[in-house]
């Protein structure tokens, strides 16, 4: 029987997947209609795909009515973008990718335990079951698996010792606080695959010997919540939990909760603020018990690794960051999305070859990865390789997985304002210097690009800088003056255009621009004046209009609605 | 099935892991925070009254004023913001004469930013409520916003 999925992740809903099953359900044909997670071609989101025999299709772009036509047996070509024998105008989207992690997302029902068992699930518990603890934690360090939240760390000696802590009551928790802006690796894999994270943790509480765990997840996430809500309580009937008992925590809005220790306090009850190692988690952690606390997506790759062997692992990757990475592909990039590569990937490759280039071909700028703890790697060092050694060079950080892409018009002293203001709304207060420091970072970050940027600006922010990062406590202060000090590096001839020449180079600080009507294209359509929404475009239709430089608030209405070019950004 | 607050306070016995979720759960059902319900939480868990205020001043997600009847998110994430969500911001503030975190005095709209709602690819994106509009521009949100208003409280 031919098989029907729409691709219902938070993406897919959004940009209307949820009319498009609905269609369907409510025009019953001769196929099984079955919701799946983030297939990760977002751009074009909604999906629907089409099984036939053993054969596959995928559509995108897909509308109610077109989602009829193609269950009734239409083959619309132009909104073909991947079939099994390489048609479909974006096929190469997902053969340029080594999809490890990201195995069953896109492919099974999440919500179906019986379709994540049939492609190998929940056989990796079974065989921990039969190893000693001892022998798991072994197989994970030989592995060489290392922390995909970002930091790195070698997970199978965060789990040994864990396990040999002292004390009977351990605790095992997943981070599901995905709070990078413009990241959603971890979503898209808890919506796609929830019983992989969930099979991964209990083959974790078995290594460590703990009996309870959690799974602290963004309260701005409820489908990831419900799928895992679901998948536990599938796994806890269908007797795999065997006495561990996992429980899905919603955080509450605090960026600084993705830190442990702050995590720890949160589910506590308590105001999340982190606090001092040592004593470690794997020591002292939540409730001051032992406990191992790892990320969505290292969590799945463990039951991978019990199943395919450590030799399939290390096959792939560079031989310190061995297996792949899960980006997230945002930004100026024409193909955003998901996006799992071997580590050691050129940064280039998920630009180009799989984000397929620059959107409207406009010069390709910088990536700026991990968020706000991370940096903006410069267009000439985009053939470094994504690995935890090669990106730290750089002045970046791996991060979790956030990769967005700027172009020529995004202004890189604008971007570290951004990412400052981001980090004051998120300082808990705890220490001096990245409460107060960093506001004082924002404020002369926020003067420059206001155009009154002063000469002696540029060293206070490196100094400044340093010194927040030498004197904060947790990882958030130590990496907030990142987006700064790589952007001073790589960008430093913006940041003295700005502050000497009063010029924004991309065009984008208002302060700095003015916009102005090109009298030679202007047609005097009118539609600049009309998309205004201070009247201070005027003009007779047919005749050249004129801006009121008074009037205007820089916002670009008229430059974006001008069909001819005629407004001129200076 | 989510629990109600008054259950969920029945069953936290003394228990600090549950403020949170309490919070949580007046944030739904009430819409804001209210002194009483400090109190209230303050009773079923065995905590200070001052210690539930911390906590719920510490998160972005409780609120103790009272929120319009419609919420609007607009996403200030990354991806958004080269996008030009700063503009969609600023569109939607004249709009509807509140700054944002402001709410209408009909009490009929919320305008709130938040970091990221997780769909970059449809960036510049903001919610109305449960329900997602992508790809905006300035005038275009404001559309959205319009018509949805046109549409009658829901």
């Amino acid at each position: 029987m031919r098989k029907l999925l729409v691709g219902t992740g938070t993406c897919g809903l959004s940009a209307g997947a949820g009319k498009v099953i609905e269609a369907l359900r409510n025009n019953p044909g001769e196929y099984e209609l079955s919701g799946t997670g983030c297939i990760g071609m977002c751009f074009v989101e909604p999906l629907l795909e089409v099984r036939d025999g053993d054969s596959r299709r995928i559509y995108g772009e897909v509308t109610p009515e077109m989602a009829l036509e193609i269950a009734s047996g239409a083959d619309p070509a132009d909104h073909l973008v991947w079939s099994d024998d390489g048609r479909g105008s974006h096929a190469d989207f997902l053969e340029k990718q080594d999809r490890l992690v990201l195995r069953n997302c896109g492919i099974i029902n999440p919500d179906s335990m019986d379709d994540y068992i049939a492609r190998g699930g929940y056989e990796a518990l079974r065989m921990a079951r039969e190893m000693t603890p001892v022998e798991i934690i072994q197989l994970i360090k030989d592995s060489g698996l290392r922390g995909r939240g970002g930091a790195g760390f070698p997970t199978g000696m965060k789990w040994s010792f864990a396990a040999s802590a002292a004390g009977e009551d351990k605790y095992i928790i997943c981070n599901a606080d995905e709070g990078d802006p413009g990241a959603f690796m971890d979503r898209s894999i808890i919506e796609g695959d929830p019983h992989a994270v969930i099979e991964g943790m209990l083959i974790a509480a078995r290594a460590i010997g703990a009996a309870n765990g959690y799974i602290y997840c963004r309260a701005e996430y409820p489908l990831a919540v419900k799928r895992l809500e679901n998948a536990i309580a599938q796994a806890e009937e269908r007797g795999f939990a065997q006495g561990v008992h996992l429980k899905v925590k919603m955080g509450a809005g605090a960026f600084v909760c993705g830190e442990e220790t702050a995590l720890f306090r949160s589910i506590e009850g308590k105001r999340g603020m982190p606090t001092f190692r040592p004593p470690y988690p794997a020591e002292k952690g939540l409730f001051s018990k032992p406990t191992n606390n790892n990320n969505v997506e290292t969590y799945a790759c463990v039951p991978w690794i019990v199943r395919n062997g450590v030799k399939a692992f290390r096959e792939r990757g560079t031989e310190k960051s061995p297996g792949t990475k899960v980006f997230a592909l945002a930004g100026k990039v024409k193909r955003g999305g998901l996006a799992e590569v071997a580590m050691g990937t050129p940064i280039r490759h998920l630009v180009f070859g799989i984000g397929g280039g620059i959107k409207k071909d406009k010069a390709f700028k910088a990536v700026q990865m991990g968020g706000p703890s991370g940096g903006c790697i410069p267009e000439h060092l985009a053939d470094t390789p994504v690995d935890f050694e090669s990106i730290p060079a750089t002045g970046a950080i791996m991060g979790s997985g956030g990769m967005v892409v700027m172009d020529e018009t995004s202004c890189m002293v604008d971007i570290a304002r951004f990412f400052l203001s981001f980090t004051c709304d998120e300082s808990c207060g705890k220490c001096t210097f990245c409460r107060v420091g960093n506001r004082r970072l924002l404020e002369t970050l926020e003067r420059i690009t206001a155009g009154e940027g002063r000469e002696e600006d540029i060293p206070f922010l490196e100094t400044l800088g340093r010194q927040i990062i030498d004197g904060s406590l947790c990882g958030l202060g130590q990496t907030a003056p990142n987006p700064i000090l790589t952007t001073l590096r790589y960008f430093r001839n913006e940041y003295e255009a700005h502050i000497l020449e009063k010029k924004c180079p991309a065009g984008s600080c208002r302060a700095l621009i003015k916009f102005a009507v090109n009298p030679e294209t202007c047609r005097g359509c009118t539609l600049c004046a009309k998309a205004c929404p201070v009247n201070a475009v005027s003009g007779q239709r047919g005749q050249v209009h004129s801006i009121d430089d008074h009037k205007c608030t820089k916002c670009g209405a008229c430059y974006d609605a001008c069909p001819f070019d005629a407004i001129i950004r200076e | 099935m989510k629990r109600s607050f008054a259950e969920l306070a029945r069953e936290s016995r003394g228990s600090s892991e549950a403020v949170i979720p309490l919070l949580q759960a007046a944030q739904t059902e009430f819409g804001f925070i209210s002194r009483d319900t400090i109190a209230k939480i303050a009773e079923a868990t065995g905590e200070p009254e001052a210690q539930i205020y911390g906590v719920a001043s510490f998160y972005s997600q409780f609120s103790f004023t009272p929120s319009g009847r419609h919420i609007i998110r607009v996403c200030t994430g990354t991806a958004c913001h080269v996008a030009g969500a700063g503009r969609i911001v600023e569109a939607l503030s004249i709009e509807l004469g509140v700054a944002p975190g402001g709410t209408t005095e009909d009490m009929l709209f919320t305008l709130h930013t938040v970091a990221c709602l997780g769909c970059c690819s449809l960036s510049p994106v903001m919610m109305i409520d449960g329900e997602t509009f992508g790809k905006l521009t300035p005038p275009g949100a404001v559309k959205v916003l319009r018509e949805f208003a046109a549409g009658g409280p829901r």
